[in-house]
């Protein structure tokens, strides 16, 4: 129904979407299940005060924060400029 | 101190009817009504009823989930935690919004490509429809219920308090506003609402944020060191919350893959044009929610170093007044007024979404799908639908009154759990496995649902904290740590031992459409040649 090399091209966008998608969700669940161990087995170190009134523990959380908001933005841009556009030529 | 909690009780007004919240709140009430009559008007078939008619901008979507996303349990309840506990609240502040992420690398996308209005057509779409989407519909419909009484319980209670309403008379205005919502406005004005309320909530919230600022130099490292001089520097570093570390894990895992699963937020996706448009605006919603939950940290030390936990306590032993309280001693009534209205808006917004998506799982995949196969014209489906939306609103209201007084905090917890031992697992496995069959596909739904109320029964949570029991035979919280791989390794396991050779074949064309959307037809690319041939 739809020739070898159009199916081929697809496969080759779709690895390498899937592979993105995958990096990002690992670097995701290693941030957020790093800061929760952090907590559970280094309460002491993130008890520990930065500057008067920051401690690591609040600076760390507002990071995991910052953090997904970066990986989302890494996401979008990747999928805008190179899977889109990839997506585009595969019926020419 | 306790004259100081003396003295505070004596001077709040909360719980005493409060005209600029009444302002307020009828203020509410009328526009999106108002917004509920326009909708109406372009509410005819079930493309407009359960998705807008796929005319909604991704900036739109993306405000509009933030606001199906943000209850009023995120916005009281983790202020309250943050006051009364100081750095442990925060770790709820940070796990409500890491879902969403994985929403956009693995859900999003697909989701829009694949489905129509729910995800089980997501899942059934290879796959044998009956069975499928039956389990799916469990699935769906446990994750709603649950989060349905725990928004419910909490709307009576809350206005009781704000609005000196009794709390059978809150329920009731609840179910009828939003029972009006969606049975007339459908998805377009569900969405409307949920965009004039994320503009409010996060507005109000933004407001409180910068009045505490305000009063610290503008810096929160000076509003969280005011905190350690009055409450030690306990507040500042993990405390008793994460005693156990398992259990903050299995917590973890709910928040962040439940969300991913949750069938009132994947529905919105289809209410955008494209795949391109979905990803957009989780982009968006990813934006506006993690800026919330920022403030957040400034809301709840606020109320803690100028309220003071003992105070919010003394008002609520929840610590869910403290937004409400920190309002109050910031701007006075009016302003304390407007966060109620806030607050109101926020519950009824979340149920309006949890309505559409129940309706759409009862009607379009268990009577157009299961019960008539595809034979019911499009007058009948909407007519389900709507009679669906009203069944589900009256269920709401019943449910909340039958759990009024009962601890029912737990239930988000569950929701969010069943959410990732469920509906995720299928959803991922159906998207990303070729060789995922039916009887997988109804395994791991069917399975992580039972398991997961199953083993929330036997757990402390509802054993020893509502069951009152000495102890509890399971020992984790949030059951998501045993449920949601045990949902993963019984799909994968079923599909191998019973493969379906035809089915797998199917996931080719999926594949296809999954990238491509279904606009573009496999038969019309073929027809242009190839480059490379």
């Amino acid at each position: 129904m739809v020739d070898a090399g159009f199916a081929a091209r697809l496969a080759t966008v779709a690895a390498a979407r899937w592979r993105v998608a995958i990096v990002l969700t690992v670097a995701m669940i290693a941030l957020y299940f790093g800061f929760i161990l952090l907590i559970a087995y280094a309460p002491s170190l993130l008890a520990r005060r930065l500057l008067p009134g920051l401690s690591l523990g609040i600076l760390l959380g507002a990071l995991v924060i910052v953090a997904s908001w970066v990986l989302t933005w890494v996401y979008v841009r990747w999928a805008n400029t190179h899977y889109d556009s990839a997506l585009a030529k595969l019926g020419e | 101190m306790s004259s100081l909690l003396a003295t505070l009780q004596a001077t709040s007004r909360i719980g005493e009817p409060n005209a600029v919240a009444m302002g307020f709140f009828f203020l509410f009430i009328a526009t999106t009504l108002g917004i509920t009559f326009w909708a109406a008007r372009r509410t005819r078939t079930t493309e407009h009823f359960y998705a807008a008619g796929r005319t909604i901008s991704p900036g739109q979507n993306g405000v509009a989930l933030a606001g199906d996303y943000m209850s009023a349990a995120s916005f009281l309840g983790i202020a309250g935690l943050v006051s009364t506990t100081g750095f442990d609240g925060l770790i709820y502040s940070t796990g409500w919004l890491v879902g969403w992420p994985v929403v956009l690398f693995l859900i999003a996308e697909p989701l829009r490509n694949l489905g129509r209005y729910t995800f089980a057509d997501v899942v059934a779409v290879r796959l044998q429809q009956t069975p499928v989407r039956i389990a799916a519909a469990v699935g769906t419909l446990a994750t709603v219920s649950l989060y349905l009484i725990a928004q419910m319980v909490g709307a009576g209670g809350l206005i009781r308090l704000m609005f000196g309403m009794s709390y059978e008379t809150a329920i009731v205005i609840v179910g009828l506003a939003m029972i009006a919502y969606v049975l007339f406005g459908g998805m377009l004005a569900t969405t409307w609402v949920q965009i004039v309320k994320a503009v409010l909530l996060l507005g109000g919230a933004a407001l409180l944020t910068i009045l505490v600022l305000a009063r610290f130099g503008w810096s929160p490292v000076a509003l969280f060191s005011a905190a350690a001089e009055k409450y030690g520097e306990g507040v500042l570093a993990p405390g008793r919350l994460v005693s156990n570390p398992l259990d903050a894990i299995s917590l973890g895992l709910a928040l962040m893959f439940g969300t991913a699963g949750l069938p009132h937020i994947l529905m919105r996706f289809y209410t955008v044009p494209d795949a391109k448009a979905a990803r957009t605006s989780v982009f968006y919603a990813t934006g506006l929610i993690g800026a919330f939950y920022l403030m957040t940290f400034v809301l709840g030390f606020g109320a803690m170093v100028l309220v003071g936990p003992e105070a919010i306590r003394g008002v609520e032993p929840g610590g869910n007044m403290a937004a409400p309280l920190l309002a109050e001693f910031l701007g006075g009534t009016p302003l304390l007024g407007f966060i109620a209205a806030v607050a109101f808006a926020t519950i009824l917004a979340v149920v309006a979404g949890l309505t559409l998506s129940g309706a759409a799982a009862l009607s379009h995949d268990l009577w157009v799908s299961v019960v008539r196969r595809e034979k019911a014209d499009a007058k009948e489906q909407l007519r389900v639908a709507r009679v669906a939306t009203v069944g589900l609103g009256i269920l709401g209201v019943v449910l909340g009154i039958t759990f009024k007084g009962q601890n029912v905090a737990f239930m988000v917890g569950l929701a969010f759990a069943i959410a990732a031992s469920a509906n995720f697992p299928a959803l991922v496995l159906s998207i990303f496995w070729r060789r995922y069959t039916t009887a997988g596909a109804v395994t791991s739904m069917v399975l992580g649902t039972a398991s997961t109320l199953l083993l929330i029964y036997f757990s402390p949570t509802l054993q020893i904290d509502v069951l009152k029991h000495a102890e509890a035979w399971f020992p984790l919280r949030n059951p998501a740590l045993v449920t949601m791989p045990l949902s993963f390794l019984s799909g994968i396991l079923v599909s191998l031992l019973w493969p379906r050779p035809t089915e797998s074949a199917g996931f080719d064309s999926v594949s296809r459409r999954m990238h491509l959307g279904q606009e573009v037809q496999p038969s019309a690319s073929s027809l242009q040649p190839s480059a490379e041939a």
